[in-house]
């Protein structure tokens, strides 16, 4: 294809992509704060319980329902436990669940999303029609539904979020690999003396990565809002576990009499983590693919 | 009296690096009547130029410097609701790509309608019968029928036809063409820039075609301006272009253009034309296609892609395989390399048949080394996270012994052979000219020493300045190491310069085949002699056929 | 014509292996997972003898395929079993709950889609100017929003320290009567009385939990929105109706704008299922009484009966959402029912 439409071939094919990504990091400064956020994200899940002032279990009748102070800068609950502790503790938690939860779909997702999209068939139509019902459900409400079922606890929480993630990155998967499956370079490879397996998990499939990773980043910050959620209606993690989205529904009891930090405090944690995913998910959007660019 | 006027245009872009300058100050003139032929490769700032011209340059796009004045008006200066009268009723213009220059959901007549009601040559009650005489004006059957089509149920050509009826709705005076054929089947070109010729002629318009083939431009402008690098460095009559071509760029572009009579080394420029090598010639047969087929099932029905074809490649020979978009000749070379399976047929090679074994299972059979391939599109035949190097050394690490230190001394052999500088080994794809990407395509195609290699369009893509040099490498090549060629091309005037034998294949079937200059010249299947006839004509020139 | 309608007709059929595949999930969930089904279906407390009623109630002696099919007999005739909190049959207490959720959620989506869509379409059509940026800011903030806790936040604001909402209790404050039950939606069964006064307490009610869902789902529209807004602007077609002197409006809109509507329309499918599941989280915070709440207030005395019938009622109703979406596609998109899948 000679292409000659209205913009000259711009000599940026040049560089690599490590001048790529310094170039994003600096017209897009954006990306560098949530380089910056992701890192107190993961300083607060590792080491949060060490620094933290008090126990966040620890309760004093005394102290119930103060507000933020210099003490307490976050006040303290109905309880008088520590709303800062509290909040800073609850990080590893949250963050597990929707790491572990994203491990596990992306692992399971992008096997069988490999498997539809290189080899087609009767296989593909029988994941085709899984994945249509799983998505045919509203996602929360069937995550509630495999919670209830299974059973109210923090694995189960971690199982339900990553059946209802398995069709994004499947699709995903099988969409990148799809289009790669007869590509020049899957065909050379082949040549090359490559059998099927080995061009699947060699050549194309790590052309895939790029698009996942924004999806991980983007769903990561998905997952902890949906295992946050379901703790709220009282799902998954209980009480007296320290978890934002318990903490914000204890706290939505209070709002109406005006005690505001029960419930902001954790709230704008929970914020922060999601909003720190999509950020990073955007910033990565652009190193991998600068045409899509938002 | 001159229609049109361009005075030292200079037009940039802003992009990353800062400032491009795409032309560099173009001046030219457009007469009533004429038809200018705007030639260069890419990114020589000709489709620019008319984007400039018709102020519809990108948001990231501006004229800095320069008058355009068309029919005594400063194009330039006028306001933009003037221009948008302009636009469509005074000049207009046609596209590459012509399937997606339509809108994809909006009924062709309706866009038709569109432009007419724009411009006030119909109402709402005569729009439909005046966008059907638009339709039947460029000459297309059953024209109410085809109003109520949308686009992809037409062909590219098809779509091309109601592109220029939608361009000429309003009877414009000046029509720009930017590279109307490109992508096209070659018969299908020459109907569309028949049917542009006769239209202009007929209406007394005057015209600019954008284009990358200097053949195409002779055959059918009354004059040419050749542009590189965003500047004009020639202008002249077809004639007088290719007979005695003044600039350097001109004289190596008018050389490297394939046409009639002329042989492989002429195409490059005089000073770097070796003597032509011996090519070797055996009657051993290398490879035999018997009644080779090839059946899909499809949506509505079987779907015969390959309907039983059998031919011989001799050891030592080079075979062309011609044809149109859809007649069986990708079909056929993925089955021929057992990249995929036929349904019936035998291919035997060395006297064994290759298709007893399974496609899924050739990757690890002995014989997978002694067929390999050269694959059309360069960019899309390299993994992009692959260097060169590790593309090249790819087949050799998998299908030969070799240990580290000779696979890496091999490599670099390799890419001394083709001409590729050492230090571009450790490039990605991305980093690579179209050039450069071939030539690594055509090293890891000869690492492992085929026996028989299959060039599926190798230079489709390419510039015909660097067309030339690696057309001539792989003449080279197949001098020095004895390989058989299968060169799958839909250009007569390539296959001529590069084999001894050619296949012509029209919906599956080989509709005639032979030695090259008895098909060329003494084409017997009604179907050649349109293919033949379809292909552009360069004027042939005298001194070069002569050398 | 014909064509189009068998295409409809197609999409119809589709639809029906999909909800065989939902009644198929929701019969696992219920009977063939690990523990014994009758222990949840009982509730908390109950005793052995009611567990062992249950078994046999349920069929639950019998083999799998057996109970599959009692099941599907059930669900086709509208037996959902009996919720333990209410004493009423599962499918009477949705039915006369569903209203309440349908009216919230139709409000955000009309809400959200009359701010986003606009929006999407503005920011594509001036990038880099203030409302593209406002566009970014608002798609990334919104799309980190809890829904449960931009809730609490606008009730903190609006009703404790505003106090221009009313409590967040419910659809009609006590001191109204219900309006005459037509729809089941307040404001058009207000409207339909006449009853001004009602009319506008059942609008106080909405407008808060409406907001709040809304501002949920006005990040993935607007995002989507601009995107095929820009998609759209920079093809080819473009270029040609701007060659051939087009007006901006006629290029903005019947060309941009209906290409541009397609993959919105799609992503309208992704919406409403993240409509559908904050509206549980909504309904909650607001003490909404629509299925949602239901639902929650199931779970927390462990009535499975009710858990699952609301999640097969939400999976259904959602599969009817997607079919309206698959209907309007069809009907916009030309290419629906001739491109090869």
């Amino acid at each position: 294809m000679t292409n000659s439409g209205s913009t000259p071939l711009p000599a940026e094919q040049q560089d690599g992509a490590f001048a790529h990504m310094a170039y994003v990091l600096r017209s897009n400064p954006v990306t560098l704060l949530a380089f910056c956020m992701f890192a107190v994200l993961m300083i607060a899940a590792v080491l949060g319980p060490s620094l933290v002032p008090y126990d966040p279990l620890a309760s004093n009748a005394a102290l119930a329902l103060d507000p933020p102070s210099l003490a307490h800068w976050f006040g303290t609950d109905s309880l008088g436990r520590d709303v800062f502790s509290r909040v800073i503790v609850a990080t590893r938690l949250d963050l597990a669940i929707s790491i572990a939860a994203v491990a596990l779909s992306f692992l399971i997702g992008s096997v069988l999303g490999s498997i539809a999209g290189y080899w087609g068939g009767w296989l593909d139509s029988i994941l085709n029609r899984l994945f249509d019902t799983i998505m045919a459900f509203p996602l929360f409400v069937l995550a509630m539904g495999i919670v209830a079922a299974l059973g109210n606890t923090v694995e189960n929480i971690v199982y339900a979020t990553a059946v209802i993630n398995i069709p994004f990155y499947a699709r995903l998967v099988r969409a990148e690999v799809n289009i790669r499956r007869d590509a020049g370079f899957a065909q050379a490879a082949k040549l090359a003396g490559n059998a099927d397996i080995r061009v699947l998990a060699l050549h194309i499939f790590p052309n895939a990565l790029p698009p996942m990773m924004v999806q991980v980043s983007l769903n990561l910050g998905w997952a902890i809002l949906n295992a946050a959620g379901l703790s709220f209606i009282g799902l998954g993690v209980r009480p007296p576990t320290a978890e934002w989205g318990i903490m914000v529904a204890e706290g939505a009891n209070f709002i109406v009499s005006g005690e505001w930090w029960l419930a902001l405090f954790p709230g704008f944690a929970l914020m922060f983590a999601v909003f720190t995913f999509n950020l990073l998910g955007d910033g990565l959007r652009d190193i991998v693919d600068p045409r899509q660019r938002s | 009296m001159s229609l049109l006027s361009i005075t030292d245009l200079k037009v940039s872009f802003q992009t990353r690096r800062g400032e491009v300058q795409a032309v560099r100050g173009v001046s030219l003139e457009l007469k009533k009547g004429e038809i200018l032929g705007v030639v260069g490769e890419s990114g020589s700032g000709k489709s620019v130029t008319s984007y400039a011209l018709m102020r519809l340059l990108e948001s990231n796009g501006r004229i800095t410097g320069g008058a355009l004045t068309y029919d005594g008006m400063d194009l330039r200066s006028v306001k933009e609701s003037t221009m948008r009268d302009l636009r469509g009723r005074e000049i207009s213009m046609v596209f590459q790509n012509p399937r997606a220059a339509l809108n994809p959901i909006r009924k062709v007549g309706q866009q038709i309608e569109d432009v007419l009601r724009r411009h006030a040559k119909a109402t709402r009650s005569t729009a439909k019968a005046e966008a059907i005489k638009a339709l039947e004006a460029v000459r297309i059957n059953d024209a109410e029928a085809r109003y109520n089509a949308y686009p992809f149920e037409l062909s590219g050509g098809m779509c091309q036809r109601i592109v220029i009826a939608l361009a000429l709705a309003c009877d414009p005076r000046l029509l720009i063409a930017d590279e109307p054929t490109t992508g096209l089947d070659i018969t299908t070109q020459k109907a569309v820039m028949e049917l542009i010729a006769d239209l202009i002629a007929e209406r007394g318009m005057s015209a600019m075609v954008i284009t990358h083939d200097l053949g195409l431009a002779a055959q059918y402008c009354d004059r040419i301006v050749v542009m590189k690098d965003g500047g004009i460095v020639e202008e002249g009559a077809p004639g007088q272009m290719f007979a005695a071509p003044r600039h350097a760029y001109t004289r190596k572009l008018v050389d490297a253009t394939p046409r009639e009579g002329t042989c492989v080394r002429a195409l490059l420029p005089a000073e770097q034309r070796t003597p032509e090598p011996d090519l070797p010639k055996s009657d051993t047969p290398l490879l035999e296609v018997r009644n080779l087929t090839k059946t899909y099932r499809g949506k509505s029905g079987p779907v015969h892609a390959v309907k039983g074809i059998s031919f011989t490649v001799n050891k030592g020979e080079s075979v062309g395989l011609v044809g149109e978009s859809g007649c069986g000749k990708s079909t056929t070379s993925s089955i021929l390399v057992r990249l995929s399976d036929p349904t019936e047929g035998e291919i035997l090679f060395n006297g064994e048949d290759l298709a007893l074994t399974p496609a899924a299972g050739f990757a690890r059979d002995p014989r997978r080394a002694a067929i390999q391939m050269v694959f059309q599109d360069a960019t899309d035949s390299f993994n992009p996270r692959h260097t060169a190097r590790h593309s090249i050394s790819e087949p050799l690490a998998r299908l030969t012994n070799l240990s580290r230190l000779d696979l890496k001394a091999r490599v670099e052999e390799l890419a001394d052979l083709v001409g590729l500088p050492r230090p571009l080994l450790e490039r990605f794809p991305h980093q690579l000219s179209g050039g450069q990407k071939a030539r690594v395509g055509i090293a890891r195609a000869i690492a492992v020493d085929p026996q028989f290699l299959i060039l599926d369009e190798p230079t489709a893509a390419l510039d015909v300045s660097i067309q030339a040099l690696v057309l001539n490498l792989l003449v080279d090549l197949r001098a020095k190491l004895g390989i058989s060629y299968l060169f799958v091309s839909h250009d007569l005037h390539v296959v001529r310069l590069l084999c001894d034998h050619v296949i012509v294949m029209k919906d599956g079937e080989i509709v005639e085949q032979g030695p090259t200059s008895k098909v060329m010249e003494t084409p017997a299947h009604p179907y050649t002699r349109q293919l033949l006839a379809a292909a552009p004509k360069p004027p042939v020139l005298a001194t070069s056929a002569a050398e | 014509m014909a064509g189009r309608l068998a295409t409809v007709g197609l999409r119809i059929t589709h639809a029906i292996p999909v909800i065989l595949g939902v009644v198929v999930v929701s019969f696992v969930l219920t009977r063939a997972l690990p523990g014994d089904p009758a222990v949840y279906f009982a509730g908390a407390a109950a005793d052995e003898e009611s567990i062992a009623q249950i078994r046999t109630a349920l069929g639950l002696d019998k083999p799998l395929p057996e109970q599959f099919l009692i099941y599907a007999k059930d669900v086709l005739t509208g037996d959902l079993g009996q919720s333990i909190s209410t004493g009423q049959p599962v499918l009477q207490d949705l039915a006369n709950r569903l209203p309440a959720s349908l009216e919230l959620t139709l409000t955000a989506l009309l809400l959200s889609c009359s701010i986003a869509i606009p929006l999407g379409v503005l920011a594509a059509t001036r990038p880099g100017s203030a409302v593209d940026h406002l566009c970014r800011v608002l798609v990334t903030a919104g799309v980190s929003l809890p829904t449960f806790f931009t809730g609490v936040v606008l009730i903190y604001v609006f009703y404790y320290l505003l106090g221009i909402a009313p409590a967040p209790l419910g659809r009609l404050d006590f001191i109204y009567l219900d309006p005459d039950h037509v729809t089941g939606f307040y404001l058009i069964d207000a409207a339909l009385a006449g009853d001004l006064e009602t009319w506008l307490g059942a609008l106080k009610q909405l407008v808060l939990p409406a907001t709040t869902l809304a501002l949920f789902t006005l990040a993935p529209l607007a995002r989507m929105t601009r995107a095929a807004m820009l998609g759209a602007l920079s093809s080819d077609y473009i270029r040609t109706a701007r060659a051939a002197g087009l007006t901006e409006d006629k290029v903005l809109f019947t060309y941009a704008f209906r290409n541009a509507l397609l993959p919105v329309i799609t992503t309208l499918g992704m919406v409403f299922s993240f409509t559908l599941g904050a509206n549980v989280l909504v309904e909650k915070v607001f003490a909404w009484p629509g299925i949602g709440s239901y639902a929650v207030e199931a779970l927390v005395v462990s009535d499975y009966a009710a858990v699952q019938g609301f999640v097969l009622a939400m999976a259904l109703l959602f599969v009817a959402l997607n079919l309206v979406i698959d209907l309007t596609y069809t009907l916009i998109d030309p290419r629906i029912g001739f491109e090869t899948r």
